[in-house]
């Protein structure tokens, strides 16, 4: 990977595992050896309002907080949710919905967010096992089956 | 050692770790309250206290034994906690005491945006400001040093940014061969009576002009060498904000902005072109160079509201003052399906009553549809402000108010409300709701003295409302579980507030995502 920062945003509703997936991506890079930063706001989120994080990796990385008009990659995990994002996008931005996975295959709608990080690690130069390691590492035992059911779907859709 | 991915929280909780503190006191509020649950996790002792000012008295006492403690709390546990820190300041401690103080610039969940930096300024303590999760183990670690080479406490203020980003940390090996508890005593220090307070205040000033030499000297800020165009002073998350939005330019880095490394800063100014205070919250910085006769910008009033980020930081050093984009809203926050608050307060508004609030869960019933809370300012408010408003109002309006408590603000600052109550009581009596739901829900469900359990969710005694309500001389107290007795929960109140008397009404029913979490059913919740 070159000296560019790379800004991932990851969006949804509280409750949807939007923390969770900005901590494995976070870990993954950080895990690849390289400078990572993670910004999000808690408190209030258990009650479904909107709910974002920003993960922020490269060589080395300033600011927690993605400029607007930098976002490399919008992830939702609710497409209603975007307007709410759209003014910080740019023509380049990676917009990923949760429309680019079949969910009559997901084994359990709560695995929706790591289905979302299988989608996103398509784009994204890091080695399949690396991110099942780190999602094996930080989800308990008893979910490990259907969340890598659910990355390896969202690794295959488009 | 190993580099970590850390939230600034859980690099604070480490650097406690590191640092050896016997013991961590606290009370939640969001950003700080992780804090004190990684320190348990990481083998740390911890506790929460009824309320910030005991949690600092608690620590203060574990210092007095002559080891390390520290007391967590949001900035406006810092109001509650102020007795204890101007005091302190002038008896000094003899373990290391911090004060972990977490402000919330835009007040992403608080009631106003404070600035700590001033209760530092005004108790005459030093005050460290991280800027991302190493700063924040390394500045903990600094703190405890300060503390107790000095013999003063000292406030580690985080803001709502450091405390819940992750950034890599490369931690250091801990402190070793710390001291034993062991008391001294030392009566014209630990006593604090006119005659004994008089040196001691003085003591307190020697000590802030030897650490004000030793932070323009050897104090954790640094300068980094850029273009001579720009100079920026910044402290705090807007140093990343501001390095990323000019990367050419010099920066003078504040880590300990109280006493502030005035000659330093002064040099930097004369050292540059245009130099430019960067800060959140209050101009703390920008007047303090000012008053001691530097030239510097700092931002327009516009940007003293909110936090800072890479936009705001171009925008200020561009002068820019026209209207900024107002950010999308998105979906507020509600009340979780099912929650039993949400039934008192459809109760209440059915009655038309006049509802003094207070914080928690709760306050979210004051916004639509609901729109049931009439009034709500601080922890503890709801009895203090009922009372007045029951003492003063027209007889038919008065009978009209109730005012309504969360069961862990009743326990932090309700106590004394209803001792008033009960001492100065209204003509027309008063009614007051302690909604009971076993937990701290707001700041994401920590124990308290009411739930009976302690932060480690192991048992303890267990407060006991109803108990409280009747040895403070209140003749009726009722208890309710305001879904399964509804009717019978809305006819008590409505007997209530026909009577010129006082009543308690414990309206007990657990918060469902508490329930949720411990693995419980809400359908087994029930009963
Ligand atoms: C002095 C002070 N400390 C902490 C907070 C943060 N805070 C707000 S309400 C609250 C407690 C809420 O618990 P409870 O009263 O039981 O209501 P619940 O959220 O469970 O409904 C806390 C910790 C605050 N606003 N002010
Ligand atoms: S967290 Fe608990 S108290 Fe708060 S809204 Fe949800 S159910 Fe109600």
């Amino acid at each position: 990977m070159n000296e560019k920062v790379t800004s991932i945003k990851v969006a949804g509703l509280g409750g949807m595992g939007v923390l969770k997936s900005s901590l494995i991506l976070a870990e993954v890079f950080f895990r690849q050896g390289l400078d990572v930063k993670k910004a999000e706001v808690h408190g209030m989120s258990q009650r479904g309002g909107s709910i974002c994080s920003d993960v922020r990796f490269g060589k080395k990385v300033f600011s927690p907080m993605i400029p607007a008009g930098t976002i490399d990659f919008l992830v939702l995990f609710q497409e209603d949710q975007f307007p709410l994002y759209e003014a910080e996008c740019s023509p380049d931005t990676v917009i990923l919905k949760p429309t680019a996975i079949d969910l009559s295959r997901l084994g359990n709608r709560k695995a929706l967010n790591v289905a979302m990080i299988g989608l996103l690690s398509r784009h994204l130069d890091v080695p399949v096992d690396a991110w099942l390691k780190v999602i094996r590492e930080i989800l308990p035992q008893k979910l490990h089956e259907v969340n890598e059911a659910a990355f390896e779907l969202g690794r295959l859709s488009a | 050692m190993e580099r970590k991915f850390l939230m600034g929280n859980e690099a604070v909780a480490l650097g406690a770790l590191h640092a050896g503190a016997a013991r961590g006191a606290g009370y939640p509020g969001t950003p700080s309250s992780e804090i004190l649950e990684v320190f348990n996790q990481l083998g740390g002792k911890a506790e929460w206290a009824p309320n910030e000012k005991v949690a600092a008295e608690v620590a203060l006492g574990v210092s007095f034994a002559g080891v390390r403690s520290f007391a967590t709390m949001k900035h406006v546990g810092l109001n509650v906690a102020a007795d204890v820190l101007f005091t302190a300041a002038y008896s000094g401690v003899d373990g290391a005491l911090v004060f972990v103080v977490a402000d919330d610039p835009g007040m992403a969940s608080s009631q106003n945006e404070q600035d700590s930096r001033r209760y530092a300024v005004a108790a005459g303590v030093p005050l460290l400001e991280p800027s991302d999760s190493q700063e924040a183990y390394d500045f903990a670690r600094c703190a405890f040093e300060i503390s107790e080479r000095w013999k003063i406490p000292v406030i580690l203020k985080l803001t709502t940014r450091v405390c819940h980003s992750g950034t890599v940390v490369t931690p250091r090996a801990p402190d070793a061969d710390l001291p034993a508890a062991h008391f001294e005593r030392n009566i014209p220090y630990h006593v604090m009576v006119p005659g004994h307070a008089r040196p001691a205040h003085r003591r307190l000033r020697q000590k802030l002009a030897e650490i004000a030499e030793w932070n323009e000297k050897n104090g954790p800020n640094k300068e980094i060498k850029g273009s001579k165009d720009l100079g920026i002073l910044v402290s705090g998350v807007a140093f990343e904000h501001a390095r990323e939005a000019a990367p050419e330019a010099s920066f003078f880095k504040i880590g300990m902005s109280c006493p502030l490394p005035v000659k330093p800063m002064l040099d930097f100014i004369a050292s540059v072109d245009r130099a430019v205070v960067i800060e959140e919250n209050d101009p703390y910085m920008a007047d303090a160079v000012r008053a001691a006769g530097g030239t510097v910008e700092s931002a327009p009033e516009m940007y003293r509201f909110g936090e800072l980020n890479v936009n705001r930081v171009r925008r200020i050093l561009a002068g820019d003052t026209s209207p900024e984009a107002v950010p999308s809203k998105g979906r507020p926050p509600q009340l979780c399906a099912g929650c039993p608050h949400a039934v008192t307060f459809e109760i209440l508004k059915q009655n038309n009553c006049i509802v003094a609030g207070d914080i928690g869960c709760y306050t979210l019933a004051a916004l639509q549809p609901l729109a049931a809370m009439d009034t709500q300012i601080c922890m503890g408010a709801s009895l203090g402000v009922g009372l007045g408003l029951r003492h003063v109002l027209p007889r038919e309006e008065a009978k009209r108010v109730v005012s309504v408590i969360g069961d862990s603000t009743f326990v932090h600052s309700g106590l004394t409300g209803l001792a008033e109550m009960t001492y100065n009581v209204p003509e027309t009596g008063h009614v007051l709701l302690i909604l009971d739901n076993s937990t701290t829900a707001m700041t994401g469900q920590q124990e308290h003295p009411g739930t009976g359990r302690l932060l480690d969710h192991t048992p303890t005694n267990r407060l006991d409302y109803e108990k409280v309500a009747r040895a403070m001389n209140v003749p009726n107290v009722g208890t309710f579980d305001p879904v399964q007795q509804r009717a019978a929960f809305e006819a008590a109140l409505i007997e209530a507030l026909g009577k010129n008397e006082l009543t308690v009404l414990i309206v007990r029913r657990p918060c469902i995502l508490a329930m949720v979490r411990k693995g419980v059913k809400p359908a087994d919740a029930e009963g």
